[in-house]
């Protein structure tokens, strides 16, 4: 096997300036996260706390087995949108009584827990990951359902929640609800749809209509106990599977089920030793370029991400721009593809797909590490047939059995990012680096082509060109896509799984590659017809 | 004054010895058979069954019993014992039967070797009049004394005239001062004494007590005398005991602090005088009470080996137990013994199975699962117990006596912390850090010592002093951080994963633990800045973790590297440093899930109509006795009392229609403990 070198200057100006501004970047996403931690703010927090309740990560934290590893997902969703950083809800991947499972808490500092659409797409992108990866789902349920002033974004696809849960439950993954308060009108179909539910004495309320609802449908006169309490439904419906003294009695009932589970995960397992890279992760932040224009040497990446920085190179003298090879991370073996020139050629993308097509046959998960601007334009190589060899590529990339994990180093632009296995590709998981940039092409060719095409029309039109109006124009365009290209914005917007730091890459591969393992893995064995 | 020894002296080498006692000096006896060639043999009782002295000895035999009365009282039994094994002679070690003249008279007539005095001079001192007889025939001075058999007012008040106040009441047939009491007040003098001779009547089965001035600071030193059939008595200087509680001796040491040349050689020669007008033979110490202004008083005699014998022979550098051995064989003390030498200063403690606290000492039981020591010159550790030792309720709870011998008391003082501190002991509470502070005390460093120590320095302060609340902190975060290595190590998943892993980091690991008398909540995050510890939310500073392993946790405080060994027994974790280690127990997270149902609270199981209800509030019932029938789907089911009880409360009546959950009945139960829902 061989082990990767690192030539890396860490006295270059181009390191140090990437090193700062990169801290600089986690520095201001630290303050988003505190700001998704602090929930509804500090007089809710202290509400809640007041009443003897704990908040989602609380909760989490006492459901978790003591000092495993928990990845929280999405947890940037709805920044700089109209609602709270994590959009109240806190979806992740955690080990609970040794097994891991998505977990899905609501925050009900935040508007009593109520579900906007960015907090709906992200529960529901925490559903396919549990669906994908074989993975059991832990409902941590306190929420009044739908924030009705905005249920047009809401009402219809949420249906998809409930649904989600009977699937899983139908493909043998189980579900657990433990409500801690509210769980009302739709969201009593949480608990209702789940295997296991557990409700938490005096503060689970489930049902369908609360006492004003009652009284105005049919003039019964109920209260919230007798409608939908705790101990009602431990005794008298079978809502609750469970009656829980209090809510770490409920995380304590919680981890029992997890336990009685007797979960087996399907894949095959870490096989290889798991030893740290030979190279100082913390140089990651050195090589991750600021200016993209700037190239992230991809092996200097790989032997800070793999296990004793062992990688072994498949076709290093063809299609130099990707870098492909075998290695494992955390002792699961994978595939690489990644990026080292962000153009794609022929050559690079008739590599990759033969590439994933070994994976495939040997059932060996890909990680691909995006730094790409897209396939090569222009006449010389329109003739070669670069659409036929990206189609290629971008076949084998859709069609693949493996798991596919995406982490974005750098840029992420055009068809490259279909064919480096972009979100639209249904990776297992995407993540991405702050200083990563996710759009069509880059803000100031997307400005300039417009520039081009809008003299263009002006000449055609037998007008003149107003350089001035033009200027300000591309100015405008390029601010607002550089804006939109940004890694933060995509995550708001669940383009990805989180913006990690790079340091935590091989860690966070790590936790994603054992997940994937919970189901089976196994490539496919036949593709669609690849154009030749 | 001439002690003349009446039995001819004839040669009878020991072959076997049977030790009739337990323990550490079982232990030490054989130790000193097999260094001599002799063969020994155990008398074990049912308790002691797996301890080391009996699976040590040669050969061992079961007494049965559990008490000392069933087991190594029974002199008839050890007698049996002997003969069944062919043992030659008994070693009747201290305590049980080694002052009873009755067991070595039994000795003598079964004709095997008794490893002590005659008879007649246990006898003889026994009594502690009869010593104080003595003690007066052969000029050794004594605190004047009266019997009191009549215990009328007259009678005492002559008392108080003659002797003066303040009086000490003593038991005659007592020891370890049990039955005795000081009066400082005329007027509490009958109560003293009544108490004195119930105490003294329970304890020996002999209820005379006598009346002597009582000495204030006075300090216990003793005279360590040796005698052998052909005329040599010798003493082998000086211990000093006066750090007692509740008249146990804890801390000895010789040669005391207290003694010049010529007041030693006064107090020894006072001793061989006793031991020649007695007719002494083998191993004894003479008790005196030392006045701070050098006058000394003749307490008692005892005709045994003494549990505080080490220190004389670290400071002499003989073998009291050969010395004994070749006494009852008829050999004569050797030159060595005939002209001792004092070398160096020699301090011995005595570690109990007793938690300190500030409601005092109690006794602790428990395994011993640990028991181990640095290697260290000049230390010596004649424990009785061994990992795996069960320590009970029915003997002594000294564990072990630790020795330390060095040219000069503060070096001894000094090694002997050293030791305790760095002592391994795992499973059963203790003393340790009480005579940690002992010996660290700058009062018992100036050789201010005298009986009233522990009654001017409490127990509690002085373990107080030993322990470091800073270290023991550390400890705690040592703890959990061996605990965290525990459960990554344990798991199935993720396992190489870093430590407690968060991307989105809000909260550190919380752990609490709980130590025999407080709990410590301890955070830790291990990230990549390293370790960030907090003990009860303060946060310690300037702390690295350099290894965190289930077993072992390496901290780096400031620029000092402090290791820490971790070892879990069940639910317990015994940390250890240096200086300072503590048994910790990991409190659970979550709640146990016990149902907290009022007790005897009663509850439909199912929703139905009461058929009728079949007692009143104040009934007595007994469990199983029919409390209502509920008729539910055209079926009646009886609510029966789960255990007996009253009728505390009746919430429904007969038609009443009940959903499933209801409170029909409260029960009191009948102990108070009735809990229980239908």
């Amino acid at each position: 096997m061989a082990i990767l070198p690192t030539r890396v200057d860490r006295t270059a100006d181009v390191f140090r300036e990437n090193r700062e501004g990169m801290l600089a970047k986690l520095a201001e996403l630290d303050q988003q996260i505190a700001l998704a931690c602090a929930g509804g703010g500090a007089k809710y927090l202290k509400r809640h706390h007041d009443r003897g309740k704990l908040l989602p990560r609380e909760r989490i934290e006492l459901l978790l087995d003591q000092d495993a590893p928990f990845l929280e997902l999405s947890p940037l969703a709805a920044t700089g949108t109209d609602y709270v950083v994590g959009a109240s809800v806190v979806t992740g991947i955690g080990v609970v009584s040794d097994v891991e499972c998505v977990l899905i808490a609501h925050d009900p500092t935040v508007r009593g827990g109520a579900t906007n659409p960015y907090g709906l797409k992200k529960a529901l992108r925490a559903m396919d990951i549990a669906r994908e990866n074989r993975l059991p789902l832990i409902n941590l349920v306190e929420s009044g359902g739908a924030d009705l002033p905005r249920q047009s974004e809401i009402f219809v696809p949420g249906g998809a929640t409930f649904r989600n849960l009977t699937q899983l439950s139908a493909l043998g993954i189980p579900t657990i609800a433990l409500v801690f308060g509210n769980a009302t009108a739709g969201g009593a179909y949480l608990p209702g749809l789940c295997d296991y539910t557990v409700l938490v004495k005096g503060q689970a309320k489930v049902f369908l209509g609360g006492p004003p609802l009652v009284k105005m449908a049919t003039g019964e006169i109920a209260d919230d106990e007798e409608l939908g309490g705790a101990e009602m439904h431990a005794r008298v419906s079978g809502v609750a599977d469970h009656l829980a003294l209090d809510e770490r009695d409920c995380l304590r009932i919680g981890r029992e089920i997890v336990a009685r589970l007797h979960w087996r995960k399907r894949g095959p397992g870490p096989s290889a030793r798991a030893d740290e890279p030979l190279h100082d992760v913390e140089d990651l932040l050195g090589l991750a370029s600021l200016d993209l224009r700037q190239p992230i040497d991809a092996r200097e990446v790989i032997a800070r991400l793999v296990d004793g920085s062992r990688f072994d190179e498949f076709k290093p003298l063809y299609g130099a721009n990707l870098v492909t090879g075998w290695a494992s991370i955390h002792g699961f073996p994978v595939g690489i593809l990644a990026n080292n020139v962000g153009i794609l050629f022929s050559e690079e993308a008739e590599k990759a797909t033969q590439f994933i097509q070994l994976a495939n046959q040997s059932d060996v998960p890909l990680v691909f590490l995006q730094n790409t601007t897209g396939y090569m334009v222009g006449k010389a190589y329109e003739q070669r047939g670069i659409i036929k060899d990206g189609s290629k590529m971008i076949n084998a990339v859709s069609n693949s059995g493996v798991p596919h994990l995406t982490l974005v180093m750098g840029s992420s632009y055009g068809a490259g990012n279909y064919g480096m296995c972009g979100r639209a590709y249904d990776p297992r998981f995407l993540f991405t680096w702050p200083n990563s940039k996710t759009a069509v092409m880059g803000p100031q060719q997307l400005a300039g082509v417009l520039s081009i095409v809008a003299r263009q029309a002006a000449e055609a039109a037998g007008q003149t060109v107003d350089e001035d109006k033009d200027a300000a124009l591309r100015k405008i365009v390029e601010d607002q896509i550089e804006r939109e290209s940004l890694a933060p914005f995509n995550s708001a917007r669940l383009y990805d799984d989180g913006i990690i730091d790079p340091r935590d890459s091989r860690t966070v591969l790590g936790i994603a590659l054992s997940a994937c393992h919970s189901a089976e893995v196994r490539g496919t064995r036949g593709f669609g017809v690849f154009r030749m | 004054m001439s002690a003349r020894v009446s039995t001819p002296i004839s040669q009878k080498p020991i072959r076997k010895l049977l030790v009739a006692n337990r323990g550490e000096i079982a232990r030490r006896v054989m130790r000193t058979c097999r260094a001599m060639g002799i063969s020994t043999v155990a008398v074990f009782s049912d308790p002691d069954r797996g301890e080391p002295f009996a699976s040590e000895a040669d050969e061992a035999v079961a007494l049965g019993g559990a008490t000392p009365a069933e087991s190594y009282l029974r002199a008839d039994a050890i007698v049996a014992a002997a003969r069944a094994t062919g043992a030659d002679a008994i070693h009747p070690g201290y305590g049980f039967l080694s002052e009873d003249a009755r067991f070595a008279r039994a000795c003598e007539e079964a004709g095997i070797t008794f490893v002590g005095p005659p008879a007649d001079a246990i006898a003889a001192m026994g009594s502690k009049l009869e010593a104080k007889r003595v003690a007066l025939r052969c000029d050794v001075p004594q605190l004047a004394t009266r019997e009191l058999r009549d215990a009328s007012a007259a009678a005492l008040d002559a008392a108080v005239r003659d002797l003066g106040l303040p009086l000490l009441v003593k038991a005659s047939a007592g020891g370890g001062g049990r039955g005795m009491r000081i009066v400082r007040a005329r007027e509490d003098l009958a109560e003293a004494l009544a108490a004195a001779r119930r105490e003294a009547a329970g304890a020996f089965g002999d209820d005379t007590v006598f009346l002597e001035p009582y000495v204030e600071a006075p300090r216990h030193v003793e005279i360590q005398i040796f005698a052998d059939a052909h005329g040599n008595v010798v003493h082998l200087f000086e211990r000093e005991c006066s750090i007692q509680r509740r008249y146990q001796k804890i801390v000895e040491e010789s040669p005391s602090t207290a003694l010049d040349d010529g007041l030693r050689a006064r107090m020894g020669e006072a001793a061989v005088r006793l031991a020649r007008e007695i007719g002494y033979r083998g191993a004894g110490t003479v008790e005196f009470l030392l006045a701070p202004d050098g006058r000394f008083f003749f307490l008692e005699v005892n005709t045994r080996l003494q549990v505080e014998h080490p220190v004389t022979e670290c400071v002499t550098g003989l073998d009291l137990v050969r010395l004994q051995i070749e006494v009852a064989e008829g050999r004569a003390l050797p030159a060595a013994a005939l002209v001792p030498r004092q070398g160096g200063h020699a301090i011995e403690v005595r570690l109990y199975a007793e938690v300190t606290s500030e409601e005092g000492l109690r006794p602790a039981t428990g395994t011993v699962h640990r028991l181990s020591f640095d290697e260290q010159p000049g230390l010596r550790v004649d424990a009785g117990v061994a990992e795996g030792s069960v320590v009970g309720v029915h003997y002594d709870p000294m564990l072990a006596k630790v020795i330390a011998h060095a040219p000069t008391r503060a070096e001894a003082a000094r090694a002997l912390a050293r030791a305790l501190r760095r002592m391994r002991l795992h499973g059963i509470g203790n003393n340790r850090d009480l005579l940690v502070g002992i010996l660290e005390h700058e009062e018992f460093l100036a050789g201010a010592t005298d009986t009233h120590f522990l009654d001017r320095h409490p127990p509690a302060s002085l373990a107080a002093r030993a322990r470091d609340d800073a270290a023991q902190r550390l400890l705690a975060v040592a703890a959990a951080l061996a605990g965290q290595a525990e459960r990554r190590a344990a798991t199935r998943v993720l396992r190489t994963i870093p430590s407690g892993f968060r991307n989105v980091s809000s909260a550190p690991m919380r752990v609490e633990l709980a130590s025999d008398d407080r709990t410590y909540a301890v955070a830790y995050r291990l990230g990549r800045s390293g370790l960030e510890a907090e003990v009860d939310g303060e946060r310690l500073s300037d702390v690295v973790l350099h290894e965190a392993s289930p077993a072992a946790v390496v901290l780096q405080v400031g620029a000092v590297v402090r290791r820490f060994a971790i070892e879990r027994r069940g639910e317990q974790l015994y940390v250890d440093s240096v200086d300072a280690r503590a048994a910790l127990r990991e409190l659970p997270r979550h709640p146990s899930g016990e149902i907290e149902l009022a007790p005897g609270a009663l509850v439909a199981p199912m929703p139905g109509i009461v058929l009728r209800v079949a007692v009143a509030v104040g009934d007595t019932v007994a469990a199983k006795d029919e409390l209502l029938v509920l008729e539910a789907m055209k079926m009646e089911h009886r609510i029966t009392a789960p255990v007996a009880g009253t009728v505390a409360t009746v919430h429904v009546g007969a038609g009443d229609s009940v959903a499933a959950g209801t409170l029909l009945i409260v029960l009191s139960a009948e102990n108070g403990s009735g809990e229980s829902d239908v």
